[in-house]
């Protein structure tokens, strides 16, 4: 599995004697493909560290000059950026954390225990996959409502505590577990939990490294169902608080992208410390594994 | 030191029959080998025996107890796997150590435990590292290790050479008997390499789809096998065997074989003869006991069969005579590379001493005779 | 041996019971599946059944409301919405993540940086991403309407003009997964084996004759899986038309799952039945993409 994005030894070398103009030319290519696709982004960045009377000045606001970061400030204390982050920290967490075990543990029974009605299960497991959230939101906001858990942790998190996905990765990873394991562990004394615990799960972990990323990415960047659910401030996600402050703060600009670039920085870092895992988790079902 | 014994014992996985209604004993001591070609089901018989599968009938017993039903962690057996087994993300210490830590030995203790028969094995440079960076024979040693540490009552070995060079196999093979000596403990030990059973074993149990064909010590195997199987499936190149009928004629009894010729075999012939004329029986002979007679040589007709030199193989230390005995069949001679041989075309009176000679029923293979 | 008194029947013996230990390892995921996955698509069936008034009373509509829904012009207009903006979403980040990837399939000093930043995307949120692009299309500071008007042009009010905006979206959108795509195509070029292509080299096969009878078919499978992923992420889409445009200007990014959204608590029968309907075309698209996951599993056994 090519879960390397930017070892380049995992590339083919230029051909023996390519000429250095058709090197030349490719190095063209990705320096503008690279500018084009950047520029949103760099653009973010540059506006967001300039005051607001420079934002008209083109080109110059490209080159960015009279650097402010009271825009950074701004953004914690014209929306509550800082709870907002906060939120989506422990709502992301808890998600990745709850998927984790939770299809850990299914991922185990599908793989390693016997027992009635499996295959019916695995089939309603695979059915879920086939309903997308944005299906159940009317039926759901209903639910979540009457538990009155509108404008609470529990109803941004609970819904997604299950992932089936991530079962039927991690059944997987551990299908790849030589019998001969679980028999010796048998015979070594250990039962299922200390199987699971011992062996099973460590052998697993790049996989399950893999799910937690992922299940970070998704969560963090979740946006309906948060939107929908809450009103309070006090529970919004960042995805949400970032709409809050683009309609309060709708003439600056550079306000809307600090909190943008701060929103973006966690998963910034995600990638950057966890770019192996994260690639693993994205072109898992694209890529024969 | 304990006694295993596998009564009636039968296991079905659907329609398949892997063991069927198998009844054998490896006593206290015994250094026990289960040999059979592949898919006859010495694995699931060892594996039942671990606990790893359970009978679909018949009983199991350790030691004198009943371990139907009763959990693998809970029979005092150990087990190396042709895989090893070897748990990959821990060190060679603590996969040493792992059964202990099972069953809650402190880790100061168990760590010396471990250290302690890793040293008897040679491992102890290795502790530290990881079984993917060990060779072959180091991972065969460290699962070795992994069962020795508990001192279980039984060894169970799944061919646990068959993933190492034939020098290391050899060389293996020998330690594991000077390791049984030292353990004087129960082992079973599964193979499918008769070389194996027959330098190892104390005992040697010869199974065919799932059926135990014959037990007993390695020479009395080989020199006496009670049926066909095993008669084919031991030596080699393996005993020939020749379709016969038995004729009476005179008041003597002797066999037919193809147009090879009559012999006159009264000190073998034992019960065979008593069957009517013109019964059908299988006449076995180890290459190394069928002896070309020179052609030059006069013979009394009845002392050998006739048959065609094909192919004469030279070993080096010996030769074999592929012969061809008209309407019976190809059968090999093993003799001295010293000796003059025929050669191919010509034809040969093949011979053999009468204690060599083994008959055996033509309809159900069962040995006849003493 | 076996004493005389235990006899020699079969034991009999039972499979050690592994389903209570089963339930227990299932029984979260299961209890969370029940209550938010299957209820609410049950519940959805019946909500769609029932009419709501303004008062917030429900009255029994029966399938017509269904009926009523499905052949209504404001969801015909949002289903057709959404099939445009996946038609020009789907083609699009294919050939722009593929190009991107056979781009960057070179070991050249300095190719990290650039596959960094071809794969950047993937950590841009859809509220990132969509509030990058509005201030990109801002009417009257944006970076695109600037460069227009330096080059002599009126401005565009791109995201409030009615030919404009659902386009704009699609750009923004096609950005906002393109680095998904390039990751799962480059992860593809790198499992196409190089030998193939230098046997191909050596039958003398140009650059252009590598990529199309060597690299695309050994890449099909890898587009399929992007394609279907894609065109169901683009029928989901709903994040860039809410901050973007709210589905405006007059519907015209009204895409279904906007139309839901702005149903749930006001209209939740209707929501339902549009929400339904967006299942079924989920669904069809899912078993295309398992069908040849299927495959998949089968060619790699
Ligand atoms: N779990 C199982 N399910 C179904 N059939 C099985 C199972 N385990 C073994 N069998 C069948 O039982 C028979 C005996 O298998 P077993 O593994 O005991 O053979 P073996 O003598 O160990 O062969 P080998 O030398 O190839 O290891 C075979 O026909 C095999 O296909
Ligand atoms: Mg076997």
């Amino acid at each position: 599995m090519a879960a390397e994005l930017v070892d380049p030894r995992a590339l083919p070398p230029p051909p023996s004697g390519a000429h250095p103009v058709r090197i030349a030319g490719r190095y063209g290519l990705l320096v503008v493909a690279a500018v084009v696709v950047a520029f949103p982004i760099y653009v973010a960045v540059a506006v967001s560290i300039q005051p607001s009377d420079r934002l008209l000045r083109f080109p110059a606001v490209l080159i960015p000059g009279d650097l402010r970061l009271d825009t950074f400030e701004r953004a914690f204390t014209q929306a509550r950026l800082g709870r907002y982050l906060v939120n989506s920290a422990v709502v992301s967490l808890v998600i990745t954390a709850g998927q984790l075990v939770t299809s850990i543990l299914a991922a185990y029974a599908f793989a390693y225990l016997r027992f009635p009605a499996k295959r019916v299960l695995f089939v309603a497991f695979i059915a879920t996959l086939m309903v997308p959230s944005e299906v159940t939101i009317v039926a759901n906001y209903e639910t979540v409502q009457r538990l009155g858990w509108l404008d609470s942790y529990q109803g941004l998190t609970v819904p997604f505590l299950a992932t089936a996905f991530g079962t039927f990765l991690l059944r997987q990873s551990f299908l790849q577990v030589p019998r001969d394991l679980r028999d010796a562990a048998a015979l070594d004394g250990y039962g299922h939990w200390g199987f699971l615990a011992g062996v099973a799960v460590p052998l697993a972990r790049p996989m399950i490294a893999a799910l937690g990323v992922f299940s970070f990415l998704l969560s963090w960047n979740q946006y309906l169902w948060p939107l929908l659910i809450t009103n309070d401030d006090a529970y919004r996600t960042v995805q949400i608080g970032l709409k809050a402050l683009a309609s309060t703060n709708i003439d600056q600009l550079n306000v809307i992208m600090a909190g943008t670039v701060i929103a973006a920085l966690p998963i910034f870092a995600l990638l950057v410390l966890f770019q192996r895992q994260l690639i693993r988790g994205l072109t898992s079902g694209a890529v024969k594994g | 030191m304990a006694t295993v014994a596998l009564a009636g014992v039968t296991k079905r996985f659907g329609d398949v029959v892997a063991v069927d209604d198998l009844t054998l004993e490896a006593g206290d001591d015994d250094f026990l080998v289960l040999l059979g070609p592949s898919g006859c089901g010495k694995s699931t018989a060892l594996r039942m025996v671990a606990g790893l599968e359970e009978p679909t009938s018949g009983r199991i017993t350790i030691g004198g107890r009943t371990v139907n039903g009763v959990e693998p962690k809970a029979r005092d057996v150990a087990m190396v796997f042709q895989s090893y087994a070897l748990y990959p993300h821990k060190t060679v210490l603590d996969n040493i150590a792992f059964p202990l830590k099972a069953r809650g030995v402190p880790k100061a203790e168990r760590n010396e435990q471990a250290a302690s028969v890793a040293a008897q094995l040679g491992l102890g440079e290795l502790l530290t590292r990881r079984p993917g960076q060990l060779s072959g024979g180091q991972r065969q040693r460290v699962a070795l290790a992994r069962a020795i540490v508990r001192r279980p009552q039984v060894f169970l070995m799944d061919e646990p050479l068959s993933n190492l060079d034939a020098k290391m196999r050899t060389q293996t093979r020998a330690e594991l008997v000077e390791l049984h000596e030292r353990l004087a403990t129960t082992f079973i030990y599964v193979t499918h390499d008769q070389v194996e059973a027959m330098t190892m074993g104390s005992r040697v149990a010869i199974l065919d789809q799932g059926a135990l064909q014959q037990v007993g010590p390695p020479q009395e195997v080989y020199d006496r096998p009670a049926n066909l199987f095993v008669a084919r499936f031991i030596g080699s190149p393996p005993m020939n065997t020749l379709p016969a009928t038995v004729e009476h004629l005179n008041g003597t009894a002797a066999l037919r074989v193809g147009a090879g010729g009559r012999v006159a075999l009264p000190e073998v012939l034992g019960n065979a003869a008593e069957r009517g004329h013109g019964a059908d029986v299988v006449v076995g002979v180890r290459p190394e006991h069928l002896r070309p007679v020179p052609p030059s040589a006069t013979v009394a007709n009845g002392d050998g069969i006739r048959a065609t030199v094909r192919v004469v193989e030279s070993l080096g230390h010996e030769r074999h005579l592929l012969c061809e005995v008209e309407g019976a069949g190809a059968v090999i001679a093993r003799v001295d590379a010293e000796a003059p041989v025929p050669h191919a075309g010509e034809p040969v009176l093949l011979g053999a001493e009468p204690r060599h000679v083994h008959i055996f029923d033509g309809a159900t293979g069962g040995r006849l005779g003493p | 041996m076996v004493g005389p008194d235990e006899g020699d029947v079969a034991v009999a013996v039972s499979p050690r019971r592994e389903w209570p230990l089963a339930l227990l390892m299932l029984a979260p995921s299961i209890a969370v599946f029940v209550v938010f996955v299957f209820y609410p698509l049950g519940r959805t069936v019946w909500l769609g059944l029932y009419e709501v008034d303004p008062f917030g009373n429900r009255y029994w509509a029966g399938l017509g409301q269904y009926a009523e829904v499905l052949s209504s012009p404001a969801f015909r207009g949002s289903l057709w919405t959404t099939v445009v903006f996946t038609l020009i979403t789907v083609p699009a980040g294919l050939v722009a993540g593929l190009a991107l990837a056979v781009l960057a399939h070179r070991r050249l000093r300095g190719i990290a940086v650039f596959r960094t930043l071809f794969a950047s995307t993937v950590a841009t949120s859809v509220a990132v991403a969509s509030l990058m692009w509005l201030t990109m299309l801002n009417p009257s500071t944006g970076v695109v309407n600037q460069v227009l008007k330096a080059l002599g042009q009126d401005p565009i009010n791109f995201l409030g003009h009615p030919s404009w905006a659902l386009p704009a979206v699609a750009l923004a959108t096609v950005w906002l997964h393109l680095g998904f795509t390039f990751i799962v195509m480059s992860a593809g070029l790198q499992s196409v084996p190089d030998e193939l292509l230098e046997s191909a080299r050596i039958d003398g096969a140009g650059p252009w004759m590598r990529f199309w009878h060597v690299t695309v078919p050994m890449l099909s499978p890898t587009i399929l899986f992007a394609l279907v992923v894609l065109t169901i992420s683009a029928f989901q889409s709903f994040g860039q038309i809410d901050l973007l445009t709210q589905g405006g200007p007059l519907g015209h990014t009204n895409v279904v799952v906007y139309s839901v959204f702005r149903n749930v608590s006001s209209n939740p029968g209707v929501a339902s039945v549009q929400a339904l309907a967006l299942f079924v075309i989920v669904l069809g698209l899912t078993l295309v993409q398992f069908r040849y996951l299927e495959r998949r599993v089968f060619y790699g056994s």
